[in-house]
């Protein structure tokens, strides 16, 4: 569990966080929404401690990061994962590598046991025939799920992820999503991710917390979303027509969150989506 | 920086396969530019010795164009001109490597995780390059001398024993003390310089670029002054 306190941050006499209180819990997605400026980014290097809040505590089931020492904050930071909107792989190195990095700089396991703790997670991210291959020779999509695995392969306790589906195609973000999810669920992780996928707010949003200048305006969940009375909120989430739409059918009909979307039929993987387009492509 | 970038590494293993893949990069990489440049710069010394004594109001021996382009290759040319050269090549090579990885987020990356980036960054390229230059200096200074062997076969304008006597004369050995101690400190600059650059970057690839081409101009000012400084320490 993440606990924030009155999280303030100012950058030149500019206050960019405004005093934030919440709590995120263990096993749960949570989500931090906001328009652009909002201070999401800001908000999660405070909690990453890649930025030194003004005033205020994060608490890490307990341990304040702010007032650690050089050394615990350095053990803190084996306990946690983070996948960067850019995904931010070392490009000098293979797949396998850099998934194989954290085990290489904070364990001693042999290397069969790394070797083998790699390929778990390569499996679990469905990433079997891109071992050996560079960053740079892969798709968007699957350097993500590269930068997930990484992640989750010192089994951490806590994961961030900052816009986990920025400049992805709507079907690859719902594998990210529902890997996400799923990873929360099966490793216990406090994870919070920093998105502006409303899809994402609506399928996986265990708790949502929406910032609108540097305030936290809203939190909740997606089962209590569409019921909201915050209408900046409601102007932001279902700012499309589509969504509009979406929300009123789903008043109309009493339903109040999506509880299912879009999985890949016959566990299609995306490698296997890919080759297919490129095979109807060519004929 | 500098002090975080020269402590311990976190991890033996991992420090030692970068450092490979820094020799690699940085000084194997460099073989052919120093050889090629080396050469040739070597036969026009020669070639310029001569001419000069050929003018020369009283009578030199051939045989010291040989002693002299000897000396100049190992007081100068070598160790100075070579760095210059390797400061642009290399230099610009570590600022945009690592000025790459901080505009993609790679080095916040490492941060987060908890690894000392500049040590991680950065030693491995210092000590590649301390160690890596002063072998690319002496590979220098052979081929330069051999580039002049070549220039007087192909001109005619001095015959092989006259030089290869010339290169036999005596020389101060701590000549050669010099030109490597000289050629650590350039490579010591060659990869601090550029990598504080690549380091610092802000912003997106015109950055970058930007970062890059000041690391070279820095470090070679830096090369050419240092030169001066070490010049007046140890030979005056």
């Amino acid at each position: 569990m993440i606990e924030v306190k009155d999280l303030r941050k100012s950058f030149n006499d500019v206050e960019v966080l405004k005093g934030i209180s919440t709590t995120f819990d263990t096993g749960k997605v949570n989500l931090v929404i906001g328009q652009s400026g909002s201070g999401k980014t800001v908000f999660l290097k405070c909690l990453l401690n890649v930025y030194e809040p003004s005033s205020g505590g994060i608490l890490f089931d307990g341990r304040d990061i702010v007032r650690m020492s050089r050394e615990e904050k350095q053990a803190l930071r084996a306990e946690i994962g983070t996948v960067f909107q850019g995904s931010a792989l070392f490009d000098s190195m293979t797949v396998e590598e850099n998934i194989s990095f954290p085990l290489d700089m904070f364990t001693n396991l042999t290397y069969r046991e790394k070797k083998r703790k790699v390929l778990e997670v390569i499996g679990r991210v469905n990433l079997q025939n891109a071992n050996k291959k560079f960053p740079s020779e892969i798709s968007g999509g699957m350097q993500k799920r590269v930068a997930i695995a990484r992640a989750i392969v010192n089994n951490p306790k806590y994961l961030f992820c900052d816009e986990p589906n920025s400049g992805l195609d709507p079907y690859t973000s719902n594998v990210i999503d529902d890997l996400l999810l799923e990873i929360t669920k099966e490793y216990n992780t406090t994870t919070i991710i920093n998105t502006h996928d409303m899809n994402s707010v609506m399928t996986i949003g265990e708790k949502i917390l929406y910032l609108r200048l540097g305030i936290k305006e809203w939190e909740g969940n997606k089962d209590i979303l569409a019921t909201a009375k915050n209408k900046n909120l409601l102007d932001f989430v279902y700012s499309s027509e589509l969504f509009k739409q979406l929300r009123e059918f789903m008043l109309e009909n009493e339903q109040t969150s999506l509880t299912h979307h879009n999985k890949p039929e016959n566990n299609e993987t995306e490698d296997s989506r890919i080759q297919n387009k490129k095979s109807n492509e060519n004929e | 920086m500098l002090g975080k970038a020269l402590s311990k590494p976190q991890k033996r293993n991992v420090y030692l396969k970068l450092l490979v893949r820094e020799f690699y990069d940085l000084g194997v990489n460099s073989f052919g530019l120093v050889l090629f440049t080396s050469f040739f710069v070597g036969a026009v010394v020669a070639i310029q010795m001569f001419n000069n004594f050929s003018a020369s109001s009283f009578p030199i021996p051939n045989s010291f164009i040989g002693y002299a382009t000897k000396v100049v290759l190992i007081l100068e040319f070598s160790p100075t001109i070579i760095s210059v050269i390797l400061a642009g090549k290399v230099g610009s090579y570590i600022a945009s490597s690592i000025g790459t990885m901080r505009v993609t987020e790679q080095i916040d990356a490492l941060d987060i995780m908890g690894v000392n980036s500049p040590n991680f960054l950065i030693l491995p390229k210092i000590v590649a390059s301390v160690i890596f230059n002063p072998l690319l200096i002496a590979i220098s200074i052979v081929v330069g001398i051999w580039g002049g062997y070549v220039a007087g076969i192909a001109t005619g304008n001095w015959t092989k024993a006259d030089y290869i006597t010339g290169i036999q004369m005596y020389m101060p050995s701590y000549f050669i003390w010099y030109a490597f101690l000289k050629t650590a400190v350039f490579a010591f600059l060659i990869a601090t310089i550029p990598a504080y650059f690549g380091y610092n970057v802000k912003g997106g690839s015109l950055e970058v670029g930007r970062a890059s081409t000041q690391a070279v101009v820095w470090t070679m000012i830096s090369v050419i002054i240092m030169d001066l400084l070490l010049t007046q320490m140890l030979l005056s």
